[in-house]
């Protein structure tokens, strides 16, 4: 009755086409997004930004990176954690100003960039490297991929810990985002406002989500899953394999990247590479996007709000509420969060977006299905 | 810093807004993952030592003492969860027992104006409080350990250790690395030779490490371990046979934990302390009278007079004494977080405090000041008797290289000053 196309006309091609052509997802979306964008940062405390939707926010940006990475174009990676790493310390090394050393000598040292091109650079940087591990990907395919992403992770964590100009020579070996301002408002540090970062972050992920869905529908996305289903049949369709996967990897890192850098910048303010970026990182994400939906963005959105909200509403449920031991709650969320994982892959093994596909299905013939 | 006072205000409002006459001191355990060895005794202790207070005195000044426990499996994201979920509350001393968690939590507390305790761990230069007004690490720090260990084997070398060969096996992580800096400024001040042997999160693989070592036959192996990594690091050691005499932990590697899995091969392991051990202390008296007893033990009650569970009866006491402090410096019972600050600010522990609650001998007198936060940095070394399974002091209480480590907290913190903009207090 309300989701239908029935008496909505396109008379463009440009509406035609457009993101949400049904009327009533094309509300709910904006509806969605004044919340997120207006009314949110108005209610938000310290403790909602920090605990929940800052984390949402991030990992959210770096599940959609991985699934235009593997979701669309089928090339596993175990190396999330590790480009998160490279976001994080390049967006470090750029706010605090790049120096550049040769034969002992400080060279040149680069102005200290504004976080907000601090945090895109991160994305960059990242999607170079991205590019460079990617290059095995044309040879070698699947699991073996995947060990050779996985050699990624170690090889970029064990860099950061044993190269000091990474982290500007501390001695803890640690890096700390300085306070930054954007415009006179604070983004990084203790101090800044809770809207603040929220907005901050909202802003990289709503663009990066815009960036990738029409990424994904438009002519790349489809010679990515073109590779993705047959990859020898779309070489012989005129996909190129070598442009095909580098810019997956390319676009996949560059939005790792950004969630690396905001992930250490805005929301931990100090992070230490072998704790913050290790392997559960890259297994995570990869779980974010494997029960959210694989090759769906909106799949990457629930991925992450199921894995970064679950944990804390079943603390708050059985810590505040019940008043159970805090050990007992924290072995019994592994306990839950893995049966769901489990649950979820037999009942629904297309993750929540296929129920959302699903749910619309059924509006779409409610009342009267046949 | 115009809004960081605003924000102190601000916090200090929310604080004593509500009237709910408690003193809430926030317990950041982790009773869970791979360090949870070290967090169960930590978490135990410290719980118990607030129910022998609500128990035995009727809370502090009349007020009681609401633990607010909160799971961090070590982990820096849920420790920040903890934090904003617990601030709120009015919580007035955190000790979360991690040195990543405490870095994540220096600029927090600082911008809340909460005060923040890390006892033997953290950032060492927080010692300096003229840069770092929210954070105490009294009564001694990595530093002062580093130090520590050294003199010890100044005085059983006769004062000489020139061209010894020391390794430093460590966790690869802020933690681990905190002494290397001072360890090389010894090393160079002594003439050793200082090699280094990280070890990556969480431990459980060291064979490389100890590879090198049994090659090497380094005079002496230092270690700054943690968690699982310790009963590794001690069954490797033992492994390649190298004398337990000459390895020598921090005191986060000294637990009963830590060489009770290795059995007798683990005799003569020693480790440095910050706080006497053993269960020769009036208050397990109480303990066993108003918690034990009365089946109000935290957790499963069994970590009892080992190392880190007193290490957390020595931190309550210390949290105990600076609330009194405070209540005494501002005549309020139920005091806000502001206040807690100064009452660790101007916190002195004399021997008869120390008599009075039954801990004596657990830990040096000391004051602390505007400038100094960072105590006496006295450590003492123990080894562990396999056979009786008792850890014994074998050293007096000895302070460390304080003109190595002035020198170090002073750089380290004007730094941080510089870095972060911050305006030097005590003036």
């Amino acid at each position: 009755m309300f989701y239908r196309e029935a008496g909505d006309f396109s008379t463009t091609y440009a509406e035609d086409q457009q993101t949400f052509p049904i009327k009533f997802d094309r509300y709910r979306y904006y509806l969605v997004l004044f919340i997120a964008i207006v009314v949110v940062p108005f209610v938000v405390n310290d403790y909602w930004v920090n605990s929940l939707l800052l984390p949402f926010l991030i990992y959210a940006i770096a599940a959609i990176g991985l699934n235009i990475l593997v979701g669309y174009c089928g090339q596993v990676s175990l190396g999330t954690g590790g480009f998160m790493a490279v976001g994080a310390y390049s967006c470090y090394k750029f706010m605090t100003g790049v120096d550049i050393w040769w034969g002992g000598e400080l060279l040149f040292r680069l102005p200290e960039f504004n976080i907000f091109f601090s945090v895109i650079m991160g994305g960059v940087m990242t999607a170079l490297v991205g590019v460079l591990f990617g290059l095995p990907s044309l040879r070698i395919k699947g699991f073996y991929l995947a060990v050779a992403t996985l050699a990624a992770q170690f090889f970029l964590v064990w860099l950061f810990n044993r190269v000091s100009w990474f982290y500007n020579y501390s001695a803890s070996g640690q890096i700390n985002a300085p306070e930054r301002d954007l415009m006179g408002i604070l983004i990084t540090g203790p101090s800044t406002e809770p809207w603040a970062a929220y907005l901050f972050c909202l802003f990289f992920t709503i663009v990066c989500a815009v960036i990738a869905r029409n990424l994904t529908r438009g002519a790349s996305g489809r010679k990515w899953m073109a590779i993705r289903d047959m990859d020898i049949a779309a070489e012989i369709i005129g996909v190129n394999p070598l442009k095909a996967k580098l810019t997956a990897f390319a676009v996949s890192s560059f939005f790792v990247g950004i969630s690396g850098a905001l992930f250490f910048s805005v929301y931990l303010g100090a992070v230490e590479v072998g704790e913050a970026f290790g392997i559960t990182k890259s297994f995570l994400v990869l779980f974010m996007i494997i029960i959210g939906g694989l090759g769906s963005i909106f799949g990457s959105f629930a991925g992450a709000a199921f894995l970064v909200l679950l944990p804390v509403a079943l603390k708050v449920v059985g810590v505040d509420w019940l008043g159970w031991p805090t050990d007992i709650v924290a072995h019994l969320q592994l306990v839950i969060v893995g049966g769901l994982i489990v649950i979820f892959l037999i009942a629904e093994p297309h993750g929540i977006a296929q129920l959302w596909r699903v749910a619309k299905e059924k509006l779409r013939l409610w009342p009267f299905p046949h | 810093m115009k809004l960081k006072l605003a924000t102190m205000a601000v916090a200090g409002l929310m604080a004593a807004g509500p009237v709910l006459a408690d003193l809430v001191m926030p317990s950041l355990s982790f009773r869970t993952g791979p360090y949870a060895v070290g967090g169960i005794p930590l978490a135990d202790g410290y719980a118990d030592y607030f129910t022998l207070v609500n128990e035995r005195d009727g809370g502090i000044g009349g007020v009681p003492v609401r633990v607010l426990e909160c799971e961090t499996a070590y982990n820096t994201e849920k420790g920040v969860e903890c934090y904003e979920a617990t601030k709120g509350e009015g919580s007035l001393l955190y000790q979360p027992f991690s040195t990543g968690i405490t870095y994540q939590l220096i600029p927090k507390v600082t911008a809340d104006g909460i005060a923040l305790h890390t006892m033997g761990y953290g950032r060492t230069s927080a010692a300096n409080g003229k840069v770092f007004s929210n954070v105490f690490n009294f009564p001694a720090n990595y530093w002062d350990a580093a130090s520590v260990a050294i003199n010890y084997l100044l005085d059983e070398n006769g004062g000489d250790i020139k061209g010894r060969k020391i390794a430093l096996v460590y966790h690869n992580s802020a933690y681990g690395k905190e002494p290397i800096r001072t360890l090389e400024t010894l090393a160079e001040k002594h003439g050793f030779e200082l090699s280094l042997l990280p070890v990556d999160h969480p431990g459980q693989e060291q064979k490389s490490q100890w590879l090198q070592i049994r090659r090497e036959k380094p005079d002496t192996v230092l270690m700054w371990g943690w968690g699982v990594m310790n009963q590794v690091a001690i069954q490797e050691a033992a492994n390649i046979r190298y004398p337990m005499e000459n390895f020598i932990g921090v005191w986060w590697s000294g637990a009963e934990a830590d060489v009770i899995p290795v059995g007798a091969a683990a005799n003569g392991y020693k480790a440095l302390t910050m706080n006497g051990v053993g269960k020769n202390f009036p208050i397990y008296d109480d303990l066993q009278k108003y918690v034990y007893d009365a089946g109000k033990s935290a957790g499963a009650g069994d970590q009892s007079g080992t190392v880190l569970y007193s290490r957390t009866i020595y931190a309550g006491f210390l949290a105990h004494m600076a609330i009194l402090k405070a209540q005494e410096m501002h005549g309020v019972a139920d005091i806000t977080q502001a206040m807690m600050v100064d009452g660790m600010e101007n916190l002195v522990i004399t021997n008869e405090m120390m008599e009075k609650y039954g801990v004596t001998g657990m830990g040096p007198e000391f004051a602390v000041s505007c400038e100094n936060h960072g105590g006496p940095g006295l450590g003492a070394v123990t080894q562990w008797d396999a056979a009786a399974g008792v850890w014994n002091q074998i050293s007096e209480f000895k302070a460390s290289d304080k003109e190595v480590i002035d020198a170090l907290i002073e750089e380290d913190s004007m730094a941080f000053a510089a870095e972060n903009n911050i305006d030097l207090r005590c003036n």
